[in-house]
């Protein structure tokens, strides 16, 4: 809650200022009657038409100056309440976008996605009725009960010996509301999980035709989230009939106390009277109150969960502890990229790299390779600071990454992953990241991965529209767009992450020569490669054998074919044992 | 697996005839409502009931004090005991009413939300799988969702209040009319003002908030987008540029949502100003017709009295207006979903598949020609023929059409002419899910649900399956020993990302989950892909038992996968230009021998 209050501080001026124009309106609305009064009481005896008419006059008069200050007023809210919401709903991405791998995955995509666009709506809500209601219904509330004191001060204490009564059920409502309206939107969060697990999956749903069982647990999630939802409602829903009887008692006392007080000549009956007017205005106000409480329980809810983000703490910031004076100099015989006896796992359990050391000059490409689930991907996870290393320590051009920024980091790299992924937008921001290339670089870059026919291709080049997840291209075509898109900023260090296994072998090897040419030897950039294939690292300066996190072979082919028996395996029955000579 | 989309969106065009679409749209919800009429009418019942008992406390007040009466001392003090007695019994009733009310709102307002919710999913089962290629996850969501929200706020309140404001109205008429049928004739002017300038608003504002509904969706589509691939955002250092993005589509959204609010807020204080004007007539003509003798002062002052509790309900009302508008909006993206459209039903006796006898898997396509555009043909003149346990392999280059025939074989899409044959049916005649039921397939895009290992396994199975069989299969497909050392074994649930499982890994799982099926007819899409070659070994006694008594295509870059198939079909171009065995296409030295040769060098 206290980050959305420093939301709207900037913007106090402003409500300030609206309060004041919305106060104005009220007070000419409540002129009306005021006038009318006048006219009946004091203008209609003396007969004066004419004063009638000016009366009148003065009356529409208020009407303009009260549809102009509710209406400018409503304005400034609407405006406070579009910006408030848009400032926090960029810090809310911005914060997100720089979480940690980790923190990612605590926090799943769907429930950050809802937080991102629903919690923030439920803000959106509260700040909106706040400022429209908040103005309104407290002066009248104020302003009645000042009138009845001033009226009939005993019974005015009757009706306030009231009010706690109705404090403490609005505060126990509303403190029940609050993790009501939360596990509503936990609820929501799994709804929704079911929704994009089901138009993520639906291919293989509908083959293994489990619509019907989809359908159920969905089904089910709908009934839990429905649940919820009436939970949260009903509990609301207790307010304003329990604020109703609590103010009628009061009334009623008030007339019995009244009925006292008129028989032993302490009151006249038309205080009671002008009493009892006076309190339907109270009421009304009360329950406008009660309606900025229920909204404000479950803004609260949503201002936690967005709280909660925001409040995650920066993860991986620099640590100048492991920065080693000296050391950051690129000099000749630096490596590249040194991992040093590092051990790694991700849920504490069972490591999932085990005390890895090699070294990588610049230059010079490393290869890995091993079966699935041995830790490759993990490696490079490690390599990119995507999560923080047990022990030991991964060094690129000397310094540990411990010590270096993202943006450091990530300037150095380029990378292809497996399954990367394109939006939906023209091929060239596609290509380009963000990073503002010309299109002579994208080019270039398209026509190493062996992308330039899809260009050609596709209407417009890098013109060309993706469709939703890059729908609009074949697997293959996918991938040599997503190595364009590392090759392009033309990076110190290369990552692919079996990022050619969609490609057939032909185009394979031409973007092995492509790269090699341009990029390895014909450059200076450091290359990382992940592979199933044999092939796709034969020429790497080093190979790296990967079991079960531990490298078990390492050196080059020539070499791992004498040292390692499972790399010799992987290699015979890749490439016939007729090739091996 | 999903390309050359054939479902064009629907736009936000202008429709010419947009009350009738509006009336459409309402007529539709109103068909929702008609499903839980008795509730409505309850509701509605309850509504008036606790209005009235209202009305009886201030006159009972009122006979209270008359019973107390002007003078000290003169106090009737057992009737007013009596009374205050009714009141709190009257008060406390309508209370217990109120609440009562509430509880039959909310339960017939999320009923309403849970079906619709219901349909729109079942919606979504029944969609043809290229919506899905056309449509942000995000925008999905945001309809079911947030739209759903903005209905329920419209059903759960604004309807029984509209309903129990209309008693207040039409009994304030009737007692104005019965004290001066002239200043009445005021209303003549100002309701019918206030009716066309609330729906004149109203019809400008009705774009507003469709704009506004499709901008959030639009967001939470870019959002699930950009989430989805953090971690490369993250290896880029994106952030800047993603979050200016986001920036400036939150910025279309936030001002869609002020330019909906910034016209909506003139509704309240308009309808409030008319009704502001018609008070100052009111009173003015009330003055002037008393000064000539037509009504008594009483009468003016019960008449404005009147006019206030007449005009409360039509100043609420055009707030509910708004809100109807957003309702209205939301039901609209709503039911263009719920009208997309669907895979084509089953012809009433279309035969069923593995009914009478089982599936033998012979699969067969005959001269088949598909494109998803009719601008681009993809496959010509296809024909392929394979025999039940038989391995038919595709390869060819990428974008060949290799995905496309799976797409065809399992009627994700019906070729545009020639047919597909399972066991000599058409299977365009056929039942749809039970062609389906036919195969298992295992893709290279890994899907997983979030649950456990076991239920992902036991998912390939349409039956129950035994934690014995779960574990045999993922012993077979080679992930046994992984999920073991697991901290849960093989109840460690899954989560959206799936951290600590490799992406080989998920393939194995899904695998696993291939093998427990008893489909007879196996496609691999590039199956294995991010398996390495030596589990890929490990587990190759395993994918041979699967495909055995199976007829399987496999569709694989890695020629070696592909070597021992019984018949090859190369791809190049939609067309087939060889097939044969390994040894016969090797023998012909054609394009699948260059493809072969490729491989192996450098």
């Amino acid at each position: 809650m206290k980050h959305i209050l420093s939301y709207v501080r900037p913007f106090l001026p402003k409500m300030l200022l609206g309060f004041t124009v919305k106060f104005g309106g009220t007070v000419m609305d409540l002129f009306l009657p005021l006038l009318l009064s006048a006219i009946i009481d004091d203008i209609v005896p003396t007969g004066s038409r004419k004063l009638i008419l000016l009366a009148g006059a003065l009356m529409l008069v208020c009407s303009v100056l009260a549809i102009l200050g509710n209406i400018t007023a409503n304005r400034i809210a609407a405006r406070v309440a579009r910006d408030t919401t848009e400032k926090i709903r960029n810090d809310l991405f911005k914060k997100i976008s720089y979480l940690s791998a980790r923190q990612l995955d605590a926090f799943t995509v769907p429930s950050l996605e809802s937080r991102l666009t629903s919690d923030t709506y439920n803000i959106h809500q509260m700040v909106g009725m706040f400022q429209r209601l908040g103005v309104r219904a407290p002066c009248l509330l104020v302003g009645g009960v000042i009138m009845t004191f001033l009226m009939e001060p005993v019974l005015t204490l009757v009706l306030i010996a009231v009010m706690p009564f109705i404090a403490v059920s609005v505060y126990l409502v509303t403190k029940r509301g609050i993790p009501l309206y939360n596990e509503q939107q936990e609820s929501t969060d799994r709804m929704t999980r079911i929704v994009r697990e089901n138009a993520q999956g639906i291919r293989i749903i509908k083959a293994l035709g489990k619509e019907t069982a989809e359908r159920e647990r969905f089904d089910r999630s709908n009934a839990d989230l429905n649940r919820a939802e009436k939970r949260a409602a009903l509990n609301m829903a207790l307010t304003s009939p329990l604020m109703n009887a609590f103010l009628n008692t009061g009334l009623v006392a008030v007339i019995f106390v009244g009925a006292l007080r008129v028989n032993g000549g302490l009151s006249e009956t038309g205080k009671i009277i002008a009493f009892t007017s006076y309190f339907t205005i109270i009421l009304n106000a009360l329950m406008s109150v009660t309606r900025i409480f229920i909204m404000s329980s479950r803004g609260i809810a949503s201002a936690n969960r967005i709280g909660e983000v925001l409040d995650a703490p920066e993860d991986m910031i620099p640590d100048a502890a492991f920065a080693r004076p000296g050391d950051s100099g690129s000099g000749k015989g630096t490596p590249k990229i040194e991992f040093d006896h590092v051990t790694f796992s991700y849920n504490g359990v069972k490591p999932d790299l085990k005390d890895v050391s090699f070294t990588l000059l610049p230059g010079q490409t490393l290869g890995v390779i091993g079966p699935t689930g041995a830790g490759k991907t993990t490696l490079i996870a490690l390599l990119m600071r995507q999560y923080d290393v047990d022990s030991g320590s991964v060094r690129i051009d000397g310094q540990d990454v411990r010590s270096m920024s993202r943006d450091e980091i990530s300037k150095k790299f380029g990378a292809a992953f497996q399954n990367d992924f394109l939006f939906a937008d023209t091929i060239r921001t596609n290509l380009d990241f963000g990073r503002g290339l010309c299109d002579e670089d994208l080019l270039r870059a398209a026509e190493f991965a062996q992308a330039s026919p899809v260009l050609e291709e596709k209407p417009g080049g890098l013109d060309f529209e993706l469709a939703i997840k890059g729908a609009n291209l074949s697997g293959g075509q996918k991938q040599r767009m997503i190595l364009s898109r590392a090759l392009a900023g033309k990076p110190d260090i290369l990552v692919l992450d079996d990022s050619s296994s969609a490609l057939d072998y032909a185009t394979d090897a031409r973007l092995r020569m492509a790269i090699r040419k341009n990029f390895t030897e014909g450059g200076d950039t450091t290359c990382v490669i992940v592979a199933q294939r044999i092939s796709s690292i034969l020429h790497s300066d080093l190979i790296l054998v990967l079991e079960d996190g531990e490298v078990t072979g390492r050196g080059t082919h020539e070499e791992l074919l004498e040292t390692c028996p499972l790399y010799r395996e992987i290699s015979e029955s890749q490439m016939g044992g007729a090739l091996l000579e | 697996m999903n390309r050359g989309p054939r479902v064009t969106r629907p736009e936000d065009t202008v429709v010419a005839n947009v009350s009738k679409k509006k009336l459409r749209v309402l007529l539709r919800l109103g068909k929702y409502m008609f499903q839980f009429r008795w509730g409505y009418l309850a509701a509605l019942a309850l509504s008036v009931l606790s209005n009235l008992l209202s009305l009886v406390g201030p006159k009972l007040s009122g006979q209270a004090i008359d019973a107390i009466g002007v003078t000290p001392g003169h106090v009737d003090f057992p009737t007013v005991i009596r009374l205050c007695v009714l009141m709190l019994l009257a008060y406390a009733a309508s209370s217990v009413m109120a609440y009562l009310l509430q509880l039959v709102m909310i339960n017939l307002s999320r009923g309403i939300v849970k079906r619709m919710r219901e349909d729109i999913f079942s919606k979504l089962m029944r969609m043809k799988v290229s919506y899905f290629d056309v449509n942000q996850t995000g925008d999905i969501i945001s309809r079911i969702s947030y739209d759903i929200d903005t209905i329920n706020a419209t059903l759960s309140t604004d309807l029984v209040q509209i309903a129990s404001s209309l008693v207040t109205v039409v009994g304030s008429l009737v007692m104005m009319l019965t004290i001066s049928p002239k200043l009445c004739l005021v209303f003549a002017f100002t309701v019918p003002l206030s009716i066309v300038a609330t729906t004149m608003m109203a019809n400008r504002f009705r774009p507003l908030f469709r704009a506004r509904s499709g901008k959030l969706g639009e967001l939470n589509g870019y959002a699930e987008e950009c989430l989805s691939g953090q971690k490369t955002v993250r290896a880029y250092s994106a952030e800047p540029a993603m979050t200016e993005r986001f920036a400036g589509k939150n910025k279309n959204a936030a001002d869609a949502y002020f330019k909906a609010d910034y016209y909506g807020t003139m509704v309240g204080p308009t309808v409030n100003f008319i009704n502001n004007i018609s008070l100052a007539l009111v009173s003015v003509f009330g003055s002037l017709l008393y000064l000539s003798g037509g009504i008594s002062i009483g009468d003016v002052s019960s008449f404005v009295l009147y006019s206030r509790k007449f005009s409360g309900p039509i100043n609420e009302s055009a707030n509910i207006i708004n809100e109807l508008q957003s309702a209205a909006a939301a039901a609209e993206r709503v039911f263009r979903l719920l009208d997309e459209e669907e895979e084509s039903p089953d012809l009433p006796d279309a035969p069923v598949f593995g009914l009478d006898a089982p599936v033998n898997g012979q699969v067969v396509t005959d001269h088949v020609n598909f494109g998803y555009t009719r601008e681009r043909q993809i496959l010509h003149d296809l024909c392929l023929n394979v025999r039940p346990g038989m391995t038919a392999a595709i390869v060819g280059p990428t974008g060949a059409g290799k995905t496309t025939i799976i797409n065809l074989l399992m009627r994700f899409y019906d070729p545009d002419s020639g047919s597909v044959l399972l066991d000599g049916q058409n299977i365009a005649e056929a039942n749809r899910s039970s062609v389906r039921r036919a195969y298992t397939m295992v893709l290279q895009d890994t899907w997983l649900f979030s649950g456990t290992i076991a239920d992902n396994i036991a998912y390939g199975s349409p039956r129950e399956v035994s934690r014995e069989e779960i574990e045999k299969a993922a012993r077979a497909a080679g992930i046994d020993s992984f999920i073991r050392g697991l901290p849960d074994g093989y109840d460690t649930i899954l989560t959206d990302e799936g951290v600590n499982i490799s992406k080989g890994q998920k393939q194995l799982l899904t695998i696993a989950r291939a093998m427990i099926s008893d489909a007879p007819v196996l496609i691999l899409d590039e199956a294995t892909s991010n398996v390495d070659s030596m589990t890929e070994m490990r587990i190759q006694s395993a994918m041979n038992e699967l495909m055995s008594h199976r007829t399987s295509f496999v569709i694989a870059h890695r020629l070696s996968t592909v070597r021992s198939a019984d018949v090859i079909f190369v791809l190049k171009d939609g067309r087939v230009i060889e097939h044969g065995t390994h040894d016969e296409l090797m023998a012909a030295g054609g394009f699948y021998f260059g493809l072969h040769s490729a491989q192996f060098v450098n």
